[in-house]
């Protein structure tokens, strides 16, 4: 209805196609690349969160499940790399699709209590496979190819990275302004009211779970490709809580915000690594003050302070 | 066979104590407040770390133990009064993460304090094991079982035959009727959050001359407790001393006849299968929403 | 053949028994209104209706099939629709969304054509926004058209759910207490939307405090106390019945 709303997404879009030429060097392109391999997984995360307003504990298993399928398929099993991400996708879809529905019939604090235990088992197994994922250690990632041309140097993984982001965004933007997004925001907004026009609570929520599972496979695999190397880190439950901590300070039920808190929270370990030995408590408490004095998160909060919705 | 079943037995209700304990703490605050206490994994690792450093340090046993309570007590405290209280109602999720945030900043002040060693606590009376039955029972667990019992009785006493306890269960039930009857369930909030650090600590320090402690320990014994917590039906007391004791004989027996790779991830395990066949937990009541 | 026809429908929660044994049948088009004291189980009886709460025993019939026991959005695609004695509105959402996701089933809810902008649904979802405008015009909110759900008033509130309720084009709409909580000319104005509502064709059932909207628009009353059926007819009827003028207006008369 606002005429303004796809006016972030050419600001992205805007920035990411002049940053590569002013990025002063590598270091910092391979950060933006994080930030937005991050965003993406995030916009997923925050459509469960921000919009349908149920939590997840345990996205970094799914995370992990997708990156370890691109670790090991194509290493063990000789698999190409674009199979085993499908592969990883498709599982982490029936994984997700089966615990979902009992899930889904749980709130709140049990829900949070179910999508954590998950996570937990998913990379205790991957620490405990070792003959397979190389245990805690990790393992190295075959480079991706892409119909006979390999995925390798930085300027290419930025370009695929930043046509995914710009394409999620639009994506989300178009999502949550649809039947099927209303409808995720009416059961958040209030479960009664969304079913007695007819929303199947249960199915919607499930579906977007099992969708933002699957984005975070995908991403999982890309991030094990663009790294080369893969540890069970990726899938713990601090990662988990991580991505968590991006929706909400970006701002949960914000496209944009997803897309600031992911960046925020990709530069702070940089930023933190200055505080050498106090990163862990810098960054509690940036999470402990934000929350305190701004519930609503980043970009929420200041559009209501310059006066336009998003 | 029996040795062996019993020794498991043994190790899983030692533990198991310890998770009732968290499970206690978890129980507490959330009556009191609705809110799940990331953090409070922390002060069972806070109770174990600080004994550990006050009794080098040269203080005397007991009071070493009583500060490693106190401590953490207030720690409990001004969580509650700098984090908790100025979000009052916030959304789970926020709520969630501030005290994860909390979490992360008990766990990296300590490191930085005390270094990121692995600690261990003399047992509090030797280590001579005694024989049962062929398996072998260590002293210390006799101090966590006893002193667990201890508490869970204490508690019910001061729940159920106390004025505090009562306004504190009062609140619980309905916090706008306990303050209209004059309870102050600013005291109560306050209550809940020191003595569910101090039970975290208390189970901490039993339980480190058997497990050792270091700065990131409590992260695994705090998601535990909170199991065990689930297990009971969030918000029940006695549920939760039931599952803590459940959840740890369930490890035991898991690591000692499926796979001890696997020890961790049995909990885990056990409370999703639990809230797929009975989503209240195995002692929580039924609930109707009202439109 | 009655619309809706409701036989010994109870439900019991614990020991207590919300409604007992109520029958009633209601006829197409008509206003049928529900009355009775405070924790009569008029509310319960809506529930039931409607999904939200399963019979402890008792059969519900729309169009002689059988739907005891149907969740709530299952009814919706028998076209039943109701608003809520408090309130059950989307804070989280603009006014016109609110009325938008009333028409939930009669838009295209495909995840994917959703995402990537498919033509045929956007253009199919403007509509909507415009139709939805329209419902917000009927019910009296143009004020509140591009307005936040949570920066309304309370009245204002009351209407937008009829208005969502509306958006699914239902056959049978149950209103919990329109007005209650409004001061006597917003109570007029929902008077009158009832009113255009019945016109339109669609059969309300209607729980209602204010004895002068409920005499004023009803063809047929029910009286509910204590969960039980106390009576049933006309307004003149019901008004002569001496249970009823005992157990309930006996206290105003």
């Amino acid at each position: 209805m606002k005429k303004n709303v796809f006016f972030g997404l050419y600001l992205i879009i805007g920035l990411l196609l002049v940053l590569p030429f002013v990025l002063p060097n590598s270091f910092y392109l391979d950060l933006v690349i994080r930030m937005a391999i991050n965003a993406v997984i995030v916009l997923g995360l925050n459509l469960l969160i921000g919009f349908a307003g149920q939590i997840s504990l345990g996205h970094a298993g799914f995370l992990g499940i997708g990156a370890y399928a691109s670790a090991v398929l194509p290493t063990h099993f000789g698999w190409h790399p674009l199979l085993a991400m499908g592969a990883g996708a498709a599982v982490t879809g029936l994984l997700a699709a089966l615990v979902a529905r009992p899930i889904f019939k749980l709130k709140g604090h049990y829900l949070a209590m179910a999508t954590l235990g998950l996570g937990i088992i998913i990379n205790i197994a991957l620490r405990n496979e070792a003959q397979w994922t190389g245990g805690p250690d990790g393992m190295p990632v075959p480079a991706m190819g892409l119909f006979g041309f390999e995925l390798s140097s930085d300027k290419h993984w930025y370009w695929a990275v930043a046509l995914l982001l710009s394409v999620s965004v639009w994506a989300s933007l178009n999502l949550i302004d649809s039947p099927f997004g209303r409808a995720l925001r009416a059961l958040h907004g209030s479960e009664v009211a969304a079913q007695v026009v007819g929303v199947d609570v249960v199915r919607y929520k499930v579906a977007i779970f099992v969708l933002s599972a699957v984005f975070a496979s995908l991403m999982g695999s890309v991030t094990a490709h663009y790294g080369g190397f893969v540890t069970p880190n990726l899938a713990d439950f601090f990662h988990s809580i991580e991505l968590v901590t991006m929706v909400v300070i970006g701002g949960m039920a914000s496209v944009y915000g997803s897309v600031i808190g992911a960046v925020l929270l990709t530069a702070m370990p940089q930023a933190l690594a200055t505080f050498e030995g106090w990163e862990t408590v810098a960054f509690g408490s940036i999470l402990m003050l934000s929350m305190i004095f701004m519930p609503k998160g980043l970009v929420p909060t200041l559009a209501a302070k310059f006066g336009k919705g998003e | 066979m029996l040795a062996q079943f019993l020794q498991f037995l043994f190790s899983g209700i030692t533990v198991g104590a310890t998770y009732a304990l968290a499970a206690l703490g978890f129980t507490l605050i959330y009556n009191a407040s609705n809110v799940i206490n990331f953090a409070q994994g922390e002060f069972i690792m806070l109770g174990g770390m600080l004994a550990v450093f006050f009794t080098q340090a040269g203080l005397p046993l007991p009071l070493a133990l009583l500060l490693a309570i106190l401590v953490p007590a207030v720690v409990g405290v001004l969580l509650e009064k700098l984090a908790i209280e100025p979000v009052k109602g916030a959304e789970t999720v926020t709520l969630i993460i501030i005290t994860i945030g909390a979490s992360l900043v008990i766990r990296g002040l300590t490191a930085v304090i005390f270094g990121k060693g692995t600690h261990s606590l003399p047992a509090f009376s030797g280590d001579a094991p005694i024989e049962i039955l062929g398996a072998t029972l260590l002293p210390q667990s006799l101090w966590v079982l006893g002193v667990t019992a201890v508490v869970v009785v204490a508690l019910w006493y001061f729940f159920n035959r106390t004025l505090q306890g009562k306004a504190m269960l009062a609140t619980s039930y309905n916090r706008l009727a306990a303050e209209l009857v004059g309870i102050n369930t600013g005291w109560v909030l306050f209550m809940s959050f020191a003595m569910s650090a101090a039970l975290g600590a208390l189970g901490g320090i039993l339980i480190t001359p058997i497990t050792l402690t270091s700065y990131d320990a409590g992260i695994m014994l705090g998601l535990k407790g909170f199991v065990a917590a689930v297990v009971g039906g969030l918000g029940n007391g006695l549920g939760a001393v039931l599952g803590g004791l459940l959840v740890g004989i369930l490890e035991a027996m898991g690591a000692g006849y499926i796979s001890s790779a696997y020890k961790d991830a049995m909990p885990f395990v056990l409370i999703l299968l639990i809230l797929f066949f009975m989503p209240r937990g195995l002692f929580g009541g039924k609930s109707t929403d009202r439109v | 053949m009655a619309l809706l026809d409701v036989s010994q429908l109870s439900i019991h929660f614990g020991g207590v028994k919300a409604v007992q044994n109520v029958s009633f049948s209601i006829d197409a088009g008509i206003v049928y209104s529900v009355i009775g004291p405070n924790g009569a189980g008029k509310t319960t009886l809506f529930n039931l209706i409607t999904g939200v709460y399963t019979p402890t025993s008792g059969e519900i019939r729309l169009d002689d099939e059988s739907i005891g026991g149907k969740s709530p959005n299952q009814l919706a695609t028998r076209g039943v629709a109701r608003t809520f004695q408090n309130l059950q509105i989307c804070m989280n959402m603009s006014a016109r969304e609110n009325v938008m996701v009333g028409a939930h089933l009669r838009l295209d809810r495909n995840l994917i054509k959703a995402a990537l902008r498919f033509p045929g649904l956007k253009r199919r979802d403007a509509e909507m926004c415009e139709e939805a405008a329209e419902l917000m015009r009927f019910v009296g909110l143009e004020k509140y058209i591009e307005a936040r759900a949570d920066s309304m008033p309370y009245g204002a509130l009351k209407r937008l759910e009829i208005a969502r309720a509306l958006a699914m084009k239902p056959r049978l709409l149950f209103l919990d207490e329109p007005a209650a909580g409004l001061n006597p000319r917003e109570t007029i104005e929902v008077d009158h939307l009832v009113r255009k509502v019945a016109d339109a064709g669609i059969t309300v059932v209607l729980v209602e405090h204010d004895m002068k909207m409920v005499m004023n628009l009803s063809d047929r009353i029910l009286v509910l106390d204590y969960g039980k059926k106390l009576a049933e007819g006309t307004g003149e009827e019901v008004r002569k019945n001496p249970d009823v003028i005992a157990a309930y207006l006996g206290a105003h008369a």
